[in-house]
């Protein structure tokens, strides 16, 4: 080995310290890319395979009941290349030994005639053939523990019948299921069931008709026109507004996981590689002046500029290597805990979710650019050091007066505290890179731990203000209201209400916006529409409540009217004035007074839904016992359950990524501490040292030590808080989306936390240079020259 | 007759003989001068200096703090350049030379010794020497160079752990590790005490002697002067007196 590569690693090693403060630092950077990148690709990279392979659908239809003949017309509008129509419905399960009963989303299958798309992967067993042979999406199975040849019931339109699963599938359709009113996936509770087309036809009167159409287009094609075209040919069968991909649930949520990571990868990795430069470039900038004797001396005997450049840069070259391993082990760790979750709520056929080696390398280029980034400017200076004066001795530090020497004067300032105040102004753009490297942590922790703050209010808005229920009952089709009385009677109910979900087009002037509309009892308890801050908002007999982004979207306001197509069943079309905005959360809320809906239409009132309050909601096996007998009740859903269910996982999620910010904050604050510490120490070791020699206590000492750094974290404090504030508004806006927004909640103990941590982080580094000083051998300092 | 040896471009001619004294010549520089700092600050290190450096000879400079020896030193070892006049290191001027040119020089000509040593702490005694060895063009091997200067037994210790006489030693082998035409001392004996000051001169004459290689040191020390082949006295930036010793002293005879 080279003398010089031997000098490099053993500068190295007496760095390692500080070398692996700044690696971890990076290490933390890369370990985000590989995770959030690799994973956000790999998830692309599964769907897209599997949506390729098993030809997943560019549009989705639903209708009432449309014939079959209608197929060619469908496959003849320009645009359009492939149908598949088939019949589906919801239907209760009822499962041996179970008290609850279970959802089911029955699909027919026909094996004359196997779906042209979304095609469902077969994972054992075999295709329906008898009437009394299903296939269950595998999650279901597997959560219920069945195998082929196990038995259930499905109440098919009213009529309880026993069937045998003989065989288990995977849909690119449901790469995502959540059972209608489900806060998540539950695999145990909600299933996709292929059943045999003769008998969905025989159950749901639909020979020779369909109610489900998938359609794919040509790459280019105008998926309006096609819609548009789609729409006017089965509105007469109860045609619905068509769905596109970014619609269907599966792919949305799919989509808005993926969307999630790209965010992550956009604002995560450039503050640590940021800070990464700042640090290298502080930390080899201190060594070319602490070796410009050396350099000197490599000059003098004859290597070249580019060798002593070289040589500074492979120094920060070694801590991109470490911090690329580091990094590259806890991004692999991350990416495959990740790849754990994702295998309990994605199903793909294939749970092999690989980093693509193209991230690591990438990664790694990045790690790499960022140190020489930051050592560049030292290197290049070292490369132009002219060797004769590189030898000289450096001059002293040139101190002028400012005008803090005015302020310290007033003040009456001790010795030590003026060198902490000279220090800060005498090297001015180091204590700025210092400031902004805490603040930058500070704004780490303030983006990540907004999230929590912003769930409370979500979740108490969401779940305990606006839907209060205990049970959700859902009916299809919808019931006539009348039912709610026999609702009443079911053991252990308290109170019910009715509400109605309408799907419905708005429209005003050009733009026209899917949602759902939902219809409630003024005054009802259960369920109620509140704001963003969770009081309630009353309904107005005059017209709709719009969610505030529907309204933003449809550019309407309070008092205009808005066209209101009623799909399905109901092919209508009625104008009906905005009666007031809301702040809402969740999706694209529409709401209108449950008997103002009724007069308009004037009809006997109907539901889809009954909120039920519950005696005991967690003792209500009689109460579940006897809805599963109801044939029109397609899913109950325990929300008392699910807010304990969803709160639990949320909590277990944010406790670690509460954790994982913390410690990516405290990497940062220790990394840029402990370095402007450190560096500090080695500038001002002989000035130290002359302190102690006249007689100033170690403390006194280490507090001109710790001083500045921590004055500077002290300082940097507003601006994370600022700085965090603005990375916060920003995720929730790139967050925000059809399906939900997230409301932007700091509060005060939110920051007080932030700087704690930052804080504790930084005394932490500063004491960890501050044992150090015991170390100063004050007659060797004195003695060497600068 | 010329031998011209050829290295990565940098061609440089065997010692020419001095027409009048017809000893080849190693250093030619002509009115040469340096300025330092701009207007009130300016700083006139050397002016005018025409000296001429021959094959094979010992030579110390002396004169006070600032009188410019420092300063003419690093200009003969390509480590600064003049701001007036031409410098020549056998056929190759010096003050026309590329920064590319110059590091050439220094790799293949040149071996230097400093006052404060320069070692590289981090590098034990026999790597520090390979710091040179490896760019050399054909170098001795590190350990043959500090068993010259007496150090075989100290090869792995580090700067600390070694005297300064054994550092400047270290220094003097790594010096003349690459077989250098010539060796630039600046102050070789300034930090040490008379006994480990006359173990240095030993090892600098023991390689003029035996190496033949042309040395040129720079010194407070007046004593050295007598171990001298010639000795040249600045004053002020110009050359104030140039003497022969027609007998030199042994390191052994000289203190101070």
């Amino acid at each position: 080995m080279r003398a010089l590569d031997i000098k490099l690693l053993r500068d190295f090693l007496r760095l390692w310290a500080q070398g692996l403060a700044i690696a971890l630092v990076l290490a933390a950077g890369v370990a985000i890319i590989i995770m959030s990148v690799g994973m956000s690709r790999a998830l692309h990279e599964s769907q897209s395979a599997y949506y390729e392979e098993n030809l997943f659908a560019d549009l989705f239809v639903d209708a009432r009941r449309a014939p079959v003949s209608l197929l060619p017309e469908v496959l003849s509008i320009p645009g359009v290349v492939q149908a598949h129509a088939d019949i589906r419905a919801f239907a209760t399960i009822d499962r041996p030994g179970q008290a609850k009963a279970a959802t089911g989303l029955l699909i027919s299958y026909d094996v004359r005639s196997p779906p042209l798309l979304n095609l469902p992967l077969l994972r054992s067993g075999a295709w329906p053939e008898r009437p009394d042979e299903v296939v269950v999406n595998e999650p279901f199975a597997a959560a219920n523990g069945y195998t082929l040849g196990s038995r259930f019931w499905i109440t098919l339109d009213g009529k309880k019948r026993a069937v045998v699963i003989v065989g288990t599938a995977l849909s690119p359709e449901f790469i995502y299921t959540q059972g209608p009113g489900a806060l998540l996936p539950e695999s145990d509770t909600f299933a996709i069931v292929w059943l045999s087309a003769p008998l969905m036809e025989a159950s749901y009167d639909m020979a020779g008709a369909f109610n489900t159409l998938a359609i794919s287009l040509l790459p280019h094609a105008d998926t309006e026109m096609v819609g548009d075209d789609l729409e006017s040919l089965l509105a007469p069968f109860g045609g619905r507004a068509q769905r596109d991909r970014s619609e269907q649930q599966s792919h949305a949520f799919l989509q808005s996981e993926i969307e999630q990571l790209e965010v992550m990868a956009t604002f995560l990795p450039p503050i640590f590689l940021g800070i990464t430069v700042f640090l290298v470039n502080m930390v080899v900038g201190r060594i070319v002046s602490q070796e410009r004797a050396e350099i000197g001396l490599l000059k003098a005997v004859g290597y070249s500029d580019l060798d002593i450049c070289l040589h500074y840069l492979l120094l920060a070259g070694l801590i991109a290597v470490i911090g690329i391993a580091i990094g590259s082990l806890a991004g692999s760790w991350l990416a495959l805990s990740m790849a754990r979750t994702y295998a309990q709520y994605f199903d793909f056929p294939s749970l092999v979710f690989s980093v693509p080696l193209q991230t690591y390398a990438g990664a790694s280029l990045l790690a790499l650019a960022a140190t020489s980034l930051g050592g560049l400017r030292s290197a290049i200076a070292a490369a132009r050091l002219e060797p004769a004066v590189a030898m000289a001795p450096p001059a002293p530090a040139n101190f002028r007066t400012s005008g803090i020497d005015w302020l310290v004067a007033v003040l009456r300032f001790s010795q030590p505290a003026r060198m902490v105040l000279r220090g800060i102004t005498r090297w001015p753009l180091r204590a700025a890179a210092t400031l902004i490297g805490v603040a930058l942590a500070v704004s780490t922790l303030v983006a990540s731990a907004f999230f929590p703050d912003s769930l409370d209010v979500i979740i108490d808005v969401g779940f305990y203000q606006s839907n209060r229920q205990d049970v959700a009952i859902l009916f299809s089709p919808d019931v006539s209201a009348s039912g709610l009385e026999e609702v009443r009677r079911l053991p252990g109910v308290l109170t019910a209400e009715p509400q109605h979900f309408h799907q419905v087009v708005l429209r005003r002037g050009p733009v026209e916006k899917k949602a759902q509309l939902s219809t409630i009892r003024r005054g009802a308890e259960l369920t109620q529409v509140v704001d963003g801050a969770g009081a309630p908002v009353e309904l107005d007999a005059r017209g709709l409540l719009l969610a505030e982004r529907l309204a933003d979207q449809l550019q309407v306001s309070t008092r205009e009217r808005l066209e209101v197509r009623f799909d399905g069943d109901r092919q209508e079309t009625i104008a009906i004035p905005v009666a007031g905005v809301v702040t809402q959360y969740f999706g694209l809320g529409a709401y209108l007074d449950y008997s103002e809906f009724n007069r308009l239409f004037g009809e006997a009132p109907r539901m889809t839904a009954a909120n039920v309050m519950l005696a005991d909601p967690f003792n209500a096996q009689d109460f579940d016992e006897a809805i599963k007998d109801i044939p029109a009740i397609v899913s109950a859903v325990n929300m008392t359950a699910n807010r304990v269910n969803f709160l639990e996982t949320i909590s277990r999620n944010i406790l670690v990524m509460t954790t994982i910010y913390v410690i990516l904050g405290g990497i940062i604050t220790v990394g840029v501490c402990y370095n402007a510490a450190r560096i500090q120490l080695s500038e001002r070791a002989r000035e130290l040292a002359s302190l102690r020699i006249l007689g100033f206590s170690r403390l006194d000492v280490a507090l001109v030590l710790a001083g500045e750094v921590m004055l500077l974290a002290l300082l940097a404090q507003p601006l994370g808080w600022w700085l965090g504030t603005q990375i916060a508004r920003a995720m929730t806006e790139s967050f925000s989306s059809d399906l939900y927004t997230i409301p932007l909640v700091l509060n005060p103990a939110t920051f007080a936390q932030t700087s704690l941590v930052v804080l504790g982080a930084a005394v932490i580094s500063v004491l960890m240079v501050s044992r150090r000083l015991g170390e100063l051998d004050l007659i060797a300092v004195l003695k060497t020259r600068e | 007759m010329q031998c011209r040896c050829r290295l990565a471009g940098l061609a440089v001619s065997q010692p020419e003989p001095d027409q009048e004294s017809s000893r080849p010549i190693v250093f030619r520089t002509e009115g040469i001068g340096k300025v330092y700092g701009q207007g009130a600050a300016h700083v006139q290190a050397l002016r005018e200096v025409s000296l001429t450096f021959y094959d094979g000879e010992f030579v110390v400079l002396l004169g006070p703090s600032g009188s410019g020896k420092s300063t003419f030193l690093n200009i003969l070892g390509g480590l600064d350049t003049p701001t007036s006049g031409r410098v020549w290191f056998r056929d190759l001027e010096l003050t026309s030379a590329s920064a590319r040119t110059l590091t050439r020089y220094r790799r293949d000509h040149v071996g230097f010794v400093f006052q404060f040593y320069n070692l590289v702490a981090s590098l034990t005694a026999r790597e520090n020497v390979q710091l040179v060895t490896d760019i050399a063009r054909s170098p001795m091997q590190p350990e043959e160079a500090l068993e010259l200067v007496g150090l075989a037994r100290r090869m792995d210790h580090f700067p600390a752990q070694l005297s300064g006489g054994e550092q400047q030693r270290v220094a003097i082998a790594r010096a003349v590790a690459k077989r250098p035409d010539v060796l630039l001392c600046d102050e070789p004996t300034g930090a040490l005490d008379s006994q480990t000051g006359v173990q240095v001169l030993e090892a600098l004459k023991l390689i003029n002697d035996e190496i033949g290689t042309s040395t040129a040191i720079i010194t407070h020390n007046a004593a050295i002067r007598q171990m001298a082949h010639r000795v040249i006295f600045f004053q002020d930036g110009e050359v104030a007196d140039i003497a022969e010793n027609a007998a030199r002293l042994s390191p052994a005879e000289i203190s101070w």
